[in-house]
């Protein structure tokens, strides 16, 4: 074949929300490059085949206990086996945990090129372009990929997700001779994170604070703004780390999504990784002295301006309001 | 245990305002802090954490110019024993997965039980050399690991998912693993540690050691070659609120009011 192939990211039983924006851009992609679309499942069932069938010309299935549950080693050995047969011209996977463990190995395999991040393809004479994100989103990337394929790995909430169509045609295929060999890793569990019972996805109204915030102490200014306005507090990936606030108060790909009526983002400076948690809030204002930081992109009102200056006389004006 | 750190120098880029410079194909330096990469950082700590619970060996490995020393130096302050510069003549603009190919060279010729990498860099955002490295290595990996225990000849790792989630898994070594920021507390070095560092020892290699052909590793042999770099278009961008602070924050008040929300 010629085109894509999409590999269907599940978990738990479910295919993943980001495998329909992944299909979405493989069919764009399918279309510049003039070839079909085709996702691969491994593992998972008939609903999942049944809920991918509708968003691609065709869909490989390899049913098998030991695709159940994602492990890269026996993922690669048949995305290597089928790339082979089926050539296709460019791999997408999700640019996640998933395909993070596998895309970069796949691609060592395969003797191809690998690109990450991806959020737009254009065809060229000299090859196919690739367009990414690069330095915590402050700036995008064009990157050529003079010899297919390529496995492309592609970023979470960029690409819309397509209504389905009429499901196209499901063949399945037997991955059993390519695990002769046992693999070196072994699946133990998923895991929970320890509860302390905060939920923010509950929250009308988030102040979220980012690496603007310097140090753990100028907490208590903004949690009193926060009081003020009846807010919950939530950070984006640094301020977690640093362990200043609580793993569950984190938005962002690797921690919630939220859609409060109001996201206040101070100090934050928009890296995709954050804006894919909170974009979807009726109301974002964000706060940062960097005019060009991301984050504007993803706001409906910005104000450039120190966050610790701003926040107290804010707290002061909303005092004056109740009172 | 014999542990090697790859690490990268890299600018500090959280509030500055990054530009691309005149080639077009890279970020004007001058104006920006450089540091040991995050993620890298947070993967140093773990070395050091399994160097204080059995008896192990930490190599930090880079591949840079000379200034890439001065991460070595960091690590070394903090309590690794030895550092390694691969020199990037040649190498400068590979990309991420010919990046790992240097470094696998290198591992090729030095054994070692662990390597350890961030997860990602905080200036390109590839998220490919620690698996890579494995893969060429024919060693197996785990990628955003946020914990790990050590055992007899295996390791125990959780990786990081989406949403909460943890992945527990074993793998034995020797293996790679790149390592998620925010699992531990990386330390800061002692003024002892930094006293030290000054003489511990540095070697530096460059592509001929590691019988690598610049034509193959560099970026003419790269299989993604970089065309330029750009500030993103801006689409559906903020209505922006000027005024000093005060009347900034009035004008954010009355949105507030606007949707019933103050």
């Amino acid at each position: 074949m010629s085109g894509v192939m999409v590999l269907v990211e599940h978990r738990q039983g479910a295919v993943r929300d980001v495998t329909f924006e992944v299909l979405a851009a493989g069919k764009g992609l399918a279309a510049e490059l003039g070839g079909g679309c085709e996702a691969v499942l491994l593992g998972g069932d008939e609903a999942m085949a049944g809920a991918v069938a509708g968003h691609a010309e065709r869909l490989v299935h390899a049913g098998h206990e030991l695709l159940a549950d994602f492990n890269y080693e026996n993922y690669q050995r048949v995305m290597k086996a089928l790339v082979e047969e089926r050539k296709p011209d460019v791999v997408l996977l999700p640019h996640t945990a998933f395909g993070n463990d596998l895309g970069p190995s796949l691609a060592v395999a395969l003797g191809c090129g690998l690109v990450s991040d991806a959020i737009g393809f254009s065809k060229t004479d000299d090859g196919l372009v690739v367009t990414r994100g690069m330095y915590a989103s402050k700036l995008n990337a064009d990157l050529l990929v003079p010899s297919l394929p390529a496995v492309v790995m592609v970023r979470q909430s960029q690409f819309k997700p397509a209504e389905p169509g009429t499901p196209g045609e499901v063949v399945q295929y037997d991955p059993s001779p390519l695990f002769e060999q046992p693999p070196a890793t072994k699946f133990i569990t998923l895991e929970e994170l320890p509860s302390t019972g905060i939920d923010i996805t509950k929250a009308d109204i988030i102040i979220g604070v980012g690496r603007g915030l310097k140090e753990e102490a100028n907490l208590a200014p903004v949690q009193e703004l926060a009081d003020s306005l009846g807010a919950v507090l939530a950070g984006s990936r640094p301020v977690i780390d640093a362990g200043w606030l609580e793993k569950e108060r984190q938005v962002g790909s690797s921690g919630k999504t939220v859609k409060p009526k109001l996201y206040i983002a101070l100090g934050i400076s928009g890296a995709f990784q954050h804006v894919a948690g909170m974009k979807g809030a009726d109301t974002i204002i964000a706060v940062n002295k960097d005019p060009h930081a991301p984050i504007f992109a993803a706001a409906h009102y910005g104000i450039v301006e120190d966050m610790h200056k701003l926040v107290p006389v804010l707290k002061a004006q909303l005092s004056e309001t109740a009172s | 245990m014999k542990i090697a750190v790859c690490v990268k120098r890299v600018p500090d880029i959280s509030e500055a305002d990054v530009q691309v410079d005149g080639s077009g194909r890279d970020v004007v330096k001058d104006r920006f802090q450089f540091t040991i990469n995050e993620a890298d950082n947070y993967a140093l700590e773990e070395a050091l954490l399994l160097k204080e619970s059995e008896d192990a060996e930490v190599v930090l490995v880079t591949v840079g110019p000379q200034e890439a020393s001065e991460v070595l130096r960091m690590g070394l302050a903090k309590g690794a024993a030895r550092g390694v510069r691969i020199d990037d003549t040649g190498l400068e603009k590979a990309d991420g997965l010919n990046l790992a190919a240097a470094l696998a060279a290198y591992f090729r010729k030095e054994e070692f039980d662990l390597v350890l990498t961030g997860c990602i860099a905080q200036d390109v955002e590839d998220s490919q050399v620690g698996p890579a490295v494995a893969e060429l290595l024919g060693w197996p990996h785990a990628a955003y690991v946020i914990a790990l225990e050590s055992g007899d000849s295996a390791l125990k790792v959780k990786r990081e998912l989406e949403g909460g989630l943890l992945e527990v898994k074993e793998l034995p070594r020797p293996c790679v693993l790149s390592v998620q920021t925010g699992g531990n507390t990386p330390r800061y070095a002692s003024i002892l540690g930094i006293k030290r560092a000054g003489s511990k020892p540095m070697d530096e290699l460059d592509a001929a050691a590691l019988e690598l052909n610049v034509e193959e590793a560099g970026e003419a042999g790269s299989k993604t070659r970089l065309l330029k770099l750009y500030v993103p278009e801006v689409t559906g961008a903020a209505e922006m609120i000027e005024g000093d602070a005060n009347e900034k924050a009035t004008k954010a008040v009355q949105i507030l009011k606007d949707r019933g929300l103050a």
